[in-house]
């Protein structure tokens, strides 16, 4: 009784501030996205002729696996489809570690960041095998140019 | 030295290709960190103290990296690329690869 009124108490913390923190962070980066958005991105290998020098970028973020949505996604697997949850946690991190880069590049001067890539990678594997969830890593790297 | 993940660097010509290089780290985050990302794991958002750990390591696997090309005469890497590997609980090893080359 005592560790169900626990469990409840984690889902409803995580629930409010899992919600509120994710609302205010896409609004986030909808603005810093359109600040950047004069960058020209692309997942091209080859740069176009006629640019200047190079320079290595990156932009990483690692994100938790909340108690909450773990709750939600283990009732969904029982009967699969679409995890929506996820869904927009995934895509609010690599959007977050392409903004990171995007800011990279822009305080080096560049106008051009071309062969975009991302990396994925689980960290703090014990503690996802403990049952308190672990991360993940997003990680993009591209080559900018003036 | 100029890092680039394409395959060529605009403006410059490679006269010469030496090899690959490598770079690589394995990490361990600490307790406090660990203690952080469990609360963290409550409500949900980013663990920034990991993100900060793996770009910490990330740098010193490129600094070995480039240590390797200049060994070897080179003042470029082209084609560089990142990856990351669980080896076991709580450690990863960050590795970085790419082509040393001269450029004129």
């Amino acid at each position: 009784m005592y560790e169900l009124g626990f469990s409840a108490l984690l889902l409803i913390i995580g629930v409010i501030f899992g919600t509120r923190a994710q609302r205010k962070h896409i609004e986030q980066l909808d603005r810093r996205e359109a600040a950047l958005s004069y960058l020209v991105v692309t997942n091209l290998k080859t740069i176009p002729d006629g640019l200047g020098q190079p320079l290595l970028v990156t932009g990483s973020v690692v994100i938790a696996f909340d108690y909450f949505r773990r709750f939600i996604a283990s009732i969904i697997m029982l009967v699969g489809g679409n995890i929506s949850m996820y869904e927009v946690m995934l895509d609010r991190a690599r959007r977050e570690a392409l903004v990171r880069l995007l800011e990279q590049a822009d305080a080096a001067g560049a106008r051009e960041v071309h062969n975009v890539r991302f990396e994925f990678s689980r960290v703090g594997s014990s503690a996802q095998q403990a049952g308190v969830g672990g991360g993940a890593e997003l990680f993009a790297y591209g080559t900018a140019v003036r | 030295m100029i890092l680039s993940n394409t395959e060529t660097i605009p403006g410059s010509e490679i006269t010469r290709h030496i090899g690959l290089v490598q770079g690589n780290t394995v990490r361990a985050k600490h307790v406090g960190r660990d203690l952080m990302a469990g609360l963290k794991n409550i409500v949900g958002g980013e663990l920034r103290g990991y993100t900060e750990l793996l770009e910490d390591a990330r740098k010193e696997a490129t600094a070995r990296m480039i240590e390797a090309a200049q060994i070897r005469g080179a003042n470029a890497i082209v084609n560089v690329r990142f990856s990351t590997s669980a080896i076991t609980n709580g450690a990863s090893e960050l590795y970085v690869y790419g082509t040393a080359v001269v450029i004129a």
